[in-house]
């Protein structure tokens, strides 16, 4: 193993979207100043190094030989995957080979694996895991902004607004050193909080909006009407700095409080309540996280709390504002630089043919060569092996079988395909069903960018070796394309090299990376982007002077609560909302791999109320089967006082039978392809 | 295929909800070739929103129920300002005030109601109009009599101490005026609350600024002078606010020959005894719905459209469990379903706080609630509707739902560390217990920055600082 005694090295914490500072020592893990973090960690970051010494590391390429994998060279495995690649291509056409990356990737591998697609695939079948988690975020911002930036201003704004309203988002449990952002506003009174559970994030709000699942949208709508009727518009910045309020509010005015307290449970005292505290405040920010935006009406529902934002004129405003609080590390970078279907890198859009002429430029290809938009992630998933879908997937830095919504019929796909490869540092489920696995490098094994949740770009420095027999994503990449044709020097496996084609392929796009060098970053000046020029100093907070539609002008979007896609009947009459747990990330396939992570969290409960639960014929502790239309999954009962009766919670981060999204439902929101995550209609039952 | 002639008679809150769903399901007009007939020359507009008008916190454009182009860019036919004179069902006919005529396919009745206004001597004047100084409390123009009149400090009467009526003086107060509220009945809002609510609800509004004569009937106004009562009493008023209830509008449903009651008899189908001819709304009559409220106008507008663009043949209206929300700034009140059940077979559980305004009373049959009323605890009141609508059983302990937020928290602070039981999860960021942070100081971290370095309490959002430091210090005495 790698772990020789190491200089230390300044870095980020291999998982969320907070990208708290990190020292590292080898392995060695120590918590640094930074404005994400001010010095702290959450149990996750703290044993992360845990990951750079495990067992479970795969450390050569394994190739499925009679239903077994067995290991591999690398030349025999890239030679087998390359071989296949090319005959399925020569029968099928290019879109029969299929991508998919993930928001955890450095910037440089996705900028990679997109150009890797679209040039030596030459595949329009392209998506990534980023689908699941901020595309409703993503597309409603650039719908009222004309551009998506997460958090359009620094983290420290949030730390010093007075009124922080959080819309479907737990920062206690999902980035907990970010609760320190909002503790000015809940020590001055001012901390709202939205979600149907009494989450540890809920718990200390001022005040808690307590939602059925599924209607805040409703709720949005009926705080928007209570912002009006008590006089809170801030009617000048309607009219000088945005368009389309008179449509917006004319639906809005439908939704009175007491009407909106009906569907949405809460009371219409808290909806004036929670106008009047966002209303009052000098500076005042509007979060949205995954519990809001999870859903097939994903993007209007972030749409009515950017509406509620614009009404009260927080955006573009210094100190105040609208923000997405991103998830996966680098969930911001991860979506601007070309491995979304139907985006080319710099955040330009794929089917635009001045943004395929600059990149095609830049790539030295013929913008005509270039494949049009693709499937999104879910709509990927569930055509492979099917007629005229894929019949090869290549999957790069993600785990699917656990993190997709109605997993096993995602399972089964993967299972009806004529070639699965994956790349990955540990053998996840995905890689478990993979016909050749690629052992892969990981965070602290290599240098690279990443841009966190503020729009902050970030290196990532290497502090230890990687293991023997491991590649880097860049270099699989690189190996696979010179098998296909390519010439090598097109692929370049040096992060820094991709980085610097990278700032080139961005350069005049939305997300203008070219004035941004390692060298800047190193010297530790604090780049957000857009940055047009090396002279340019950033961009920490946009749209102070305009917004980037071509008016200038912000839009409101008129948008209507229409409720979830699959309501409650008999037969399934509670509804399942799913989510995340402070000791796991994502699919867990990492820290599922850290024992004092397994030891505090070792597998799936079901937050039940009491009262629900007597009813089922459960107990505290009893294992559960929940229901739903697409699967079952068992789960340890855990009763909780203050749930909803007609809601139970399931954490996503858990295999095989445990897992969560064998219940969920792929329901996807028309505008961003977001699966509905977070409702769907379930039934209880005693495990026998 | 043509499309089917549709004609809408009202554009008041159903008939505009009406068009607005059939375009929603129909956006190009392919199936139906919607037009619709407006009696007031003004665009529709949302009536629930008349009492924040009377309040001075909406102005009449912000309560318009569609943008002025909405017609136009969904292809309805909209005629504004023109009455229906007459309907020949034969020739399947509408004729118009303006002298032309539209054929239908299907004819909508949404008519709405009118204010009922009661006989007393000096309301109206010799012709039938109201007399000067009284406004009903309908429509925009009735708004904007009441608010010409309704100076700061000038005396006004509210006639009716029902829903309507209590909005309306809540808002007139708001503004200054000085309100006195005349109702026949012995307690406000006799059909939704039972007499201890509506003896809570006036104290309440009473501390507003709202005088009340109850059990007494107007038995004369004069102009520029005010109302004399049953009792000989006198009330001044500027203005007189008659709030005395609705009648559905039948009138031409009755000229047509339809079968009326109260309203327009309907079925499932929203059909009337012609089945070429459906009702919604106010004017409607439909068994089991209680008229007058917009949420079951709605629901039968849902239905309507769903059946005549066929997107839904199967669709059936089979009524609107009614929750009435007083829209009054600051009271909070609901009340729903059985309030008045007496009977031995219902479970009824009643708490009161007149000092403070609530009022809290709870009808349930085998678990499920069946009747509310909730005053002055506002998130109990929207936990029991929720409970109401789902029919969901009511959770087991009654008290915790009715008193709601008043109740202290579940697992309220350990007053000392030394009550925390040693698996208690104290920095969550870390899952450090409270055991091991003791066991950590008897290995020898003893302060809060030992205690930190050895079990990472406190390393993360750093809220659980005051906690350890409170086990430090308890520790440090033991």
């Amino acid at each position: 193993m790698t772990n020789v005694a190491a200089p230390a090295v300044d870095t980020h914490c291999p998982y969320c979207a907070l990208q708290c500072g990190m020292r590292l020592s080898g392995a060695r893990v120590e918590p640094r100043e930074f404005p994400t973090n001010r010095g702290g960690l959450c149990q996750k970051g703290w044993t992360s190094g845990a990951l750079l010494t495990t067992a479970h590391r795969l450390t050569t390429p394994l190739v499925r030989v009679g239903g077994e994998l067995v290991s591999a060279s690398w030349d025999d495995a890239l030679d087998l995957i390359a071989r296949k690649l090319s005959a399925l291509r020569a029968e099928h056409g290019p879109d029969s080979v299929a991508v998919f990356g993930g928001g955890g990737l450095t910037t440089e591998k996705c900028y990679l694996l997109g150009k890797f697609a679209r040039v030596a695939l030459g595949t329009s079948q392209i998506d990534y895991n980023g689908r699941f988690c901020m595309s409703s975020a993503a597309a409603a911002g650039t719908r009222a902004f004309g551009l998506d930036r997460g958090m359009p201003f620094p983290i420290t704004d949030v730390t010093r607004a007075d009124v922080v309203l959080l819309a479907g988002a737990n920062p206690a449990e999902t980035m907990p050193p970010f609760l320190q952002h909002v503790r000015n506003a809940a020590n001055s009174g001012g901390l709202i909080v939205v979600d149907p559970r009494r989450t540890p994030t809920a718990e200390q709000a001022t005040l808690h909006l307590q939602p059925r699942p599924g209607t805040d949208l409703a709720l949005a709508l009926g705080i928007l009407h209570a912002v009006v009727a008590d006089g809170h518009v801030r009617g000048d910045y309607v009219a000088e700095r945005t368009t389309g309020f008179e449509a917006a509010w004319r639906i809005a005015a439908a939704w009175w409080p007491e009407r909106v307290e009906r569907v949405t449970g809460v009371a219409a005292a808290d909806q004036r309540r929670a106008a009047a505290l966002l209303a009052g405040a000098d500076r005042a920010v509007v979060l949205t996280g995954r519990g809001t935006e999870q859903h097939a009406r994903g993007t209007d529902t972030v749409s009515a709390w950017i509406n509620l934002a614009l009404a009260l004129g927080l955006p573009g405003v210094a100190g105040s504002g609208y923000g997405c609080l991103t998830g996966q590390g680098n969930g911001q970078g991860g979506r601007e630089h070309g491995q979304k279907a139907d985006q080319l890198p710099g955040y330009r859009r794929i089917d635009d043919p001045a943004a395929r002429a600059h990149v095609a430029g830049v790539w030295g290809v013929d913008p005509d060569s270039l494949p049009g938009v693709g499937r999104s992630a879910y709509e990927l998933l569930d055509a492979l092996g099917t007629e005229g879908g894929p019949k090869a997937l290549l999957v790069f830095g993600s785990n699917v079988v656990v993190s997709a919504p109605r997993a096993g019929h995602v399972a089964d796909r993967l299972s009806a395909l004529d070639l699965l490869v994956v790349a990955d540092f540990v053998l996840s489920e995905t890689a478990r069903r993979a016909d050749v696995v690629l052992p892969v490098t990981q965070w602290a094994e290599e240098d690279g960018t990443l841009t966190n949740l503020e729009g902050r770009i970030l290196r990532r420095v290497k502090s230890v070796d990687p293991p023997d027999g491991v590649r880097s994503d860049l270099s699989v990449l690189r190996g696979l394309a010179v098998r296909l044709g390519q010439p090598a020097h097109r692929f370049p496996d040096d992060p820094d090299e991709v980085f610097a084609e990278l700032r080139r392929a961005s350069r005049g796009g939305p997300a203008d990376y070219s004035g941004i060098t390692p060298e800047r970053l190193s010297a530790g000046e604090e780049l957000f982007w857009p940055v047009p020029d090396e002279d340019h100093p950033g961009t920490p907070r946009m749209f102070l002077d305009s917004f980037a539609h071509p008016d200038g002008r912000a839009r409101f979007v008129p948008v209507d609560h229409s409720g979830p896609a699959e309501p409650v009947d008999d037969e399934y009459p509670l509804i399942a909302t799913t989510g995340r747990v402070l000791q796991h990330y994502q699919s867990g396939a990492q820290t599922r791999l850290v024992p004092e992570l397994v030891d505090a969290v070792p597998e799936v409960h079901v937050e039940v109320h009491p009262d629900t639960a007597a009813r089922a014929g459960l107990v505290e502790g009893a294992w559960a089967r929940v229901v739903s239309r697409r699967g079952a999954t068992r789960a340890r009962v855990r009763l909780v006082a203050s749930a909803r009766q007609d809601t139970v919670f399931l954490p996503f981060h858990f295999p095989g039978a445990q897992r969560a999204n064998l219940l969920t439902n792929p329901a996807l929101d028309p505008t961003s392809r977001m699966p509905e995550f977070k409702v769907c209609a379930v039934r209880l039952e005693v495990m026998t | 295929m043509s499309a089917r002639r549709v004609v809408v008679v009202g554009y008041g809150m159903a008939g505009a909800r009406l068009a607005e769903e059939i375009r929603r399901r129909d956006r190009t007009g392919e199936r139906v070739a919607l037009t619709v007939i407006g009696a007031e020359p003004h665009a529709a507009y949302n009536r629930v929103l008349l009492s924040a008008v009377v309040a001075g916190t909406m102005d009449a454009d912000a309560i318009r129920l569609q943008d002025a182009d909405w017609a136009e860019r969904t292809g309805v036919d909209l005629r504004l300002g023109v009455a229906v004179t007459a309907v020949d069902r034969d020739e399947r006919r509408v004729r118009l005030s303006d002298g032309s005529a539209v054929d239908y396919d299907a004819l909508v009745l949404a008519t709405g109601s009118t204010a009922w206004v009661p006989p007393t001597e000096g309301l109206r004047t010799e012709d039938g109009a109201l007399a000067e100084g009284v406004a009903c409390f309908r429509d925009l123009d009735d708004c904007a009599a009441i608010v010409g009149r309704a100076r700061p400090g000038a005396p006004v009467a509210v006639l009716g101490g029902g829903l309507l009526g209590l909005e309306a003086a809540r808002g007139l107060a708001g503004r200054g005026a000085l309100v006195t509220v005349v109702h026949p009945v012995g307690h406000l809002m006799e059909r939704q609350l039972d007499p201890g609510a509506g003896a809570v609800l006036a104290r309440t509004l009473a501390g507003l600024g709202i005088e009340f004569r109850l059990g007494r009937l107007a038995a004369r106004y004069v102009p520029g002078d005010g109302l004399k009562l049953d009792d000989g009493a006198h009330a001044p008023a500027d203005l007189v606010v008659v709030s005395a209830g609705v009648r559905a509008e039948t009138t031409l449903a009755e000229a047509m020959g339809l079968e009326c009651d109260r309203g327009v008899l309907v079925d499932d189908a929203l059909r009337t005894s012609d089945p070429r001819v459906h009702a919604i709304g106010d004017c409607a009559q439909h068994p089991g719905t209680v008229s007058g409220l917009v949420q079951p106008a709605w629901e039968q507008a849902e239905v309507l459209a769903d059946l005549l663009t066929g997107a839904a043949p199967a669709a059936r209206y089979r009524g609107t469990p009614v929750v009435t929300r007083l829209k009054a700034r600051g009271v909070d009140l609901a009340a729903l379903g059985e309030v008045h059940a007496e009977d031995a077979d219902a479970e009824i559980l009643c708490l009161q706080d007149a000092t403070r305004g609530r009022y809290a009373k709870l009808v349930l049959r085998e678990d499920r609630v069946t009747g509310a009323i909730l005053l002055g605890v506002p998130d109990a009141a929207a936990a029991v509707t929720q409970l109401y609508d789902a029919k969901t059983p009511a959770p087991s302990d009654r008290l915790a739902l009715l008193l709601g937020r008043a109740l202290p928290a579940a697992g309220a602070p350990a007053h000392s560390p030394a009550d925390l039981p040693a698996t208690a999860v104290v920095c969550r960021c870390n899952t450090v217990s409270k055991g091991q942070l003791v066991k950590a100081w008897r290995g020898g971290a003893c302060s809060v920055a030992d205690l930190a370095a050895t079990t990472r309490a406190t390393t993360g959002c750093g809220g659980c600082a005051e906690a350890v430091r409170g086990i430090a210090d308890w520790l440090a005495k033991a």
